[in-house]
């Protein structure tokens, strides 16, 4: 490993002699004080090392708690909630920016060094508009007047490929999609000129399909402006198009350091080589047998507001014990599926049959027996669970409701539950404020598995999560439908996780069934457009990938 | 109870007891010292109330000096208007200031509560007519109502607690349904709904826990206000009716003191702060432990 980042750090050398920015042996800490305990000093970042040369892009890649935000922070001086930089340097052209007082911090901040958070819509003040905050800090820091500044954002608005340049910046930030706002983000970093931009997982709130005209955009933003850039992600294949150098870190430290081509082609270390290749699950497709399928959803029409369909005549069908998986991106209209299936959406047209009988479409005219076979995970399991009961109790209300099991005996059911999620009976008494967003997934399909359901429907339950721990968590979902024979209808946006465990796919496209049939069918050629779009939009851990794709696609995405 | 240990009590119970000690004293550390400070207060007044006639050194109605004495060995904090002593009279005002006003900021919350989770739970129409029920009742300023109920209605303690309490849980109706609409959106409320639960269920096992903590902190002030607010009902004589007292009705029968330099008025009145500081005290240290979602461990 030392070699490899021996070569990776002679070779920049050659190129120039001060880099850009020279990280040694960096040190950042935390004081962690829970109510009640003595505080204690946590490390986060231990001895990271770089350099990064003019125009270079360097990946910083790691699941979260690996402490990439933090470096990223750390070129500028800054040390987010109690984060303290306790050692090592950061030299910005040579200078070490950590010594700097507060005053000479602020001349680096948004002027020699700009961020690009994740989350875009967060990030912009709703209520100026777009253009006037791009050029803010330019304006701030006296670098242009505001007529130059203003002429410069145009430009950047049409080097990002956002539409209508001249009057984008007139806009508000609801006025303009996710991805257009994280290119205006990147337009506002862009503006003041730096010389390093760091980007904090810039896409990964993107759905795929738009993330990729991001990632083409910033791409092509820096290499026209030349700007050096730090590019934090925890998807190996997306920072793969992107960077020259990619730092591989765990818990701090790194693992691995090399070029691009290095890591990608010739991952050293075991972590690194789990990461590239990340999706090892591949369930073989179970044949559609004879018998009529479990749930059948004909011919659904739904809407919020009566008026504006949100679903158009949507028809599918499940197997009992089989795996359905419903892939489309944000708006598409698959989770509003979800809803209709489970009775919270009463649909316009249409009917759910479950087994040989329609289900009543309100919720309030099922009976507890139906209720009980279709369970539901959700997408954020933080959320899902009631913070203030014990995971016993969360997992012991289905056994009590559904089958009035109590006491001693609803004690011994939960523990079963708990060892078939591989947690244990350590965990019954806790609340899931203690435990992980992989630990809190697992107690809630642990939760539904304890209504013996027919049918689980998953939402996005492992898009929350780090890509090793979501692969765990699909794991587990298998091994359990093996064991109990259960149903899923999958919702995703992940393709990959949708070729790793279906067995028929339905593709969904502006609320319209595009596809459906079995895993094999839907995901051999010829394609249709849309479905030609999602497949080619999914990165692929080679160098190429994205260059290949904008110039093979169909259709552009619908963000554009 | 050392000295028993020392006396050759078995080395199990002794034990036995250092680890309760030890328990008691584990408690005691997670409390602020202005927690405690409030403890202290309230188990003060509460004791007042609890043992008036013990610890009261005259009657309540007795005339025992001169008109607006000072303070002195035998009146400890004077006399009041009529001469009667002002300590006794502020131990028996304690009673009525605690129970009418604890009674009422009772109810209120029972039923603000219970009607606002109600309200954002069901949604649609009967979150409609509740709520604009409830903003038909705040549209009429709460004293003017107070009192036009209090003239027409027999006026005992009970109708006095009932009416107090009604007016008041139109606030907390407010509070609670803005707090428990936030958490219906939340996907475990959802869940609930899945599995079939009855709304009351879903108000008490999912909604109540954690909406308690703007509950508690409003419980507080609400007290605060419930005790102020009694106080103005019997200064306008609609109250507490004399020769029985408040704290708010003593200040009123006092209040012509001031313009004489005597202060027999103020000390009921430093009563009521001291009583609403100790409960927002306490109240606070409460919520610093419901806040935490690990169930109060660490």
């Amino acid at each position: 490993m030392s070699q490899q980042m021996q070569t990776a750090t002679d070779n920049n050398n050659t190129l120039s002699d001060t880099p850009l920015l020279d990280v040694k042996d960096l040190r950042i800490g935390a004081n962690i004080a829970f109510p009640g305990e003595e505080s204690h000093h946590m490390v986060i970042v231990d001895k990271i090392s770089f350099t990064l040369q003019k125009g270079h892009v360097l990946g910083l890649i790691g699941e979260s708690g690996a402490g990439k935000s933090t470096i990223g922070l750390s070129a500028m001086a800054y040390g987010r909630g109690g984060c303290e930089i306790t050692g090592g340097e950061v030299r910005l052209n040579g200078e070490d920016i950590l010594s700097f007082s507060h005053q000479q911090v602020r001349q680096v901040r948004g002027v020699k060094v700009a961020y690009v958070a994740q989350s875009a819509a967060a990030s912009f003040n709703p209520a100026h508009r777009l253009g006037d905050q791009v050029i803010e800090s330019a304006l701030e820091h006296g670098l242009m007047s505001r007529a130059e500044a203003t002429a410069f954002a145009d430009e950047l608005f049409a080097k990002l490929g956002l539409p209508e340049p001249e009057i984008f910046g007139r806009r508000y930030p609801h006025q303009v999609s996710g991805g257009q706002l994280q290119r205006a983000m990147t337009a506002m970093a862009l503006c003041s000129k730096p010389d390093l931009i760091v980007f904090d997982e810039p896409t990964t709130a993107l759905d795929v399909t738009t993330q990729i005209d991001v990632l083409a955009a910033i791409k092509h933003a820096i290499h026209e402006t030349h700007t050096a850039a730090l590019y934090i992600t925890h998807d190996l294949a997306v920072v793969a198009q992107i960077s020259d150098e990619i730092m591989v870190l765990k818990n701090g430290k790194t693992v691995e350091y090399g070029t691009t081509d290095q890591i990608i082609n010739n991952p050293q270390q075991a972590y690194t080589k789990d990461l590239v290749t990340a999706q090892s699950i591949q369930k073989p497709e179970a044949a559609s047998p004879n018998q009529p399928p479990l749930l059948s959803v004909d011919n659904i029409s739904a809407a919020y507001d009566g008026a504006n369909l949100i679903l158009k005549d949507v028809s599918l069908h499940l197997h009992a014990g089989q795996t359905l998986a419903i892939v489309g991106e944000s708006g598409s209209g698959k989770s509003t599926l979800a809803r209709v299936i489970t009775g919270l959406l009463p649909p316009l047209q249409g009917q759910v049959k479950f087994g040989e009988a329609p289900l009543p479409a309100a919720l309030k005219k099922r009976n507890k027996e139906q209720l009980r076979r279709l369970q539901m995970i959700y997408q954020m399991a933080d959320v899902a669970m009631n913070p203030r009961q014990t995971i016993g109790q969360i997992i012991g209300r289905p056994l009590e409701f559904y089958f009035g099991i109590r006491g001693q005996e609803k004690r011994r059911k939960v523990i079963e539950l708990l060892d078939q999620i591989e947690l244990g009976e350590k965990f019954i008494d806790r609340y899931p404020a203690e435990l992980s967003g992989g630990q809190k997934q697992r107690v809630c399909i642990a939760r539904a598995l304890a209504a013996k359901p027919d049918l689980i429907i998953c939402d996005e339950v492992t898009s929350a999560l780090d890509p090793l721990v979501a692969d765990e968590i699909l794991k587990l979902l298998l091994q359990l439908q093996e064991k109990h024979q259960v149903a899923y209808l999958f919702i995703t946006h992940d393709i990959a996780t949708v070729r790793a465990i279906s067995d028929s796919i339905a593709v969904m496209y502006q609320g319209k069934l595009v596809r459906f049939g079995s895993r094999s069918k839907v995901l051999s050629p010829p394609y249709d457009d849309y479905t030609d779009l999602l497949l080619s939009s999914v990165p692929e851990m080679k160098l190429d990938w994205l260059d290949k794709v904008l110039s093979t696609r169909k259709m552009q995405s619908a963000g554009n | 109870m050392l000295a028993k240990a020392e006396n050759g009590t078995p080395a199990s119970q002794s034990g036995l007891m250092s680890r309760a000690l030890e328990k008691k004293s584990i408690l005691l550390d997670h409390l602020s010292w202005g927690a405690r400070l409030g403890l202290v207060g309230l188990a003060i007044f509460a004791g007042a109330a609890l043992f008036a006639p013990w610890v009261a050194p005259y009657g309540p109605v007795e005339i025992v000096g001169e008109v607006w004495e000072p303070m002195s060995a035998q009146f400890w904090l004077g006399t009041d208007q009529l001469g009667r002593d002002l300590l006794t009279r502020l131990i028996y005002g304690a009673r009525n200031t605690f129970f009418v006003a604890g009674a009422a900021t009772l109810i209120s919350f029972f039923m603000g509560s219970f009607f606002g989770f109600l309200a954002a739970v069901q949604g649609g129409r009967v979150d409609q007519l509740l709520s604009r029920l409830n903003d038909l009742m705040m549209a009429i300023p709460t004293l003017i109502f107070a009192l036009v109920v209090l003239s027409v209605l027999p006026s005992n303690m009970i109708t006095l607690i009932l009416v107090m309490g009604v007016l008041d849980s139109t606030r907390v109706f407010r509070l609670s349904r803005a707090v428990a609409v936030d958490i219906t959106v939340l996907d475990f409320v959802e869940a609930a709904k899945l599995r079939g639960e009855k709304t009351l269920w879903i108000i008490f096992r999912e909604i109540l826990p954690n909406a308690l903590t703007p509950l508690f902190a409003e419980f507080g002030l609400r007290f605060a206000f419930a005790v102020l607010f009694l106080s103005t009902l019997s200064f306008l004589g609609l109250g507490i009716q004399p020769p029985e007292a408040d704290w708010g009705s003593i200040v009123k029968e006092n209040k012509d003191g001031i313009v004489f330099g005597i202060p027999a008025a103020l000390i009921p009145a430093a009563a009521i702060a001291i009583l609403t500081i100790s409960i927002n005290l306490v109240v606070d240290s409460i919520l610093s432990r419901t806040t935490s979602l690990k169930g109060g461990r660490g």
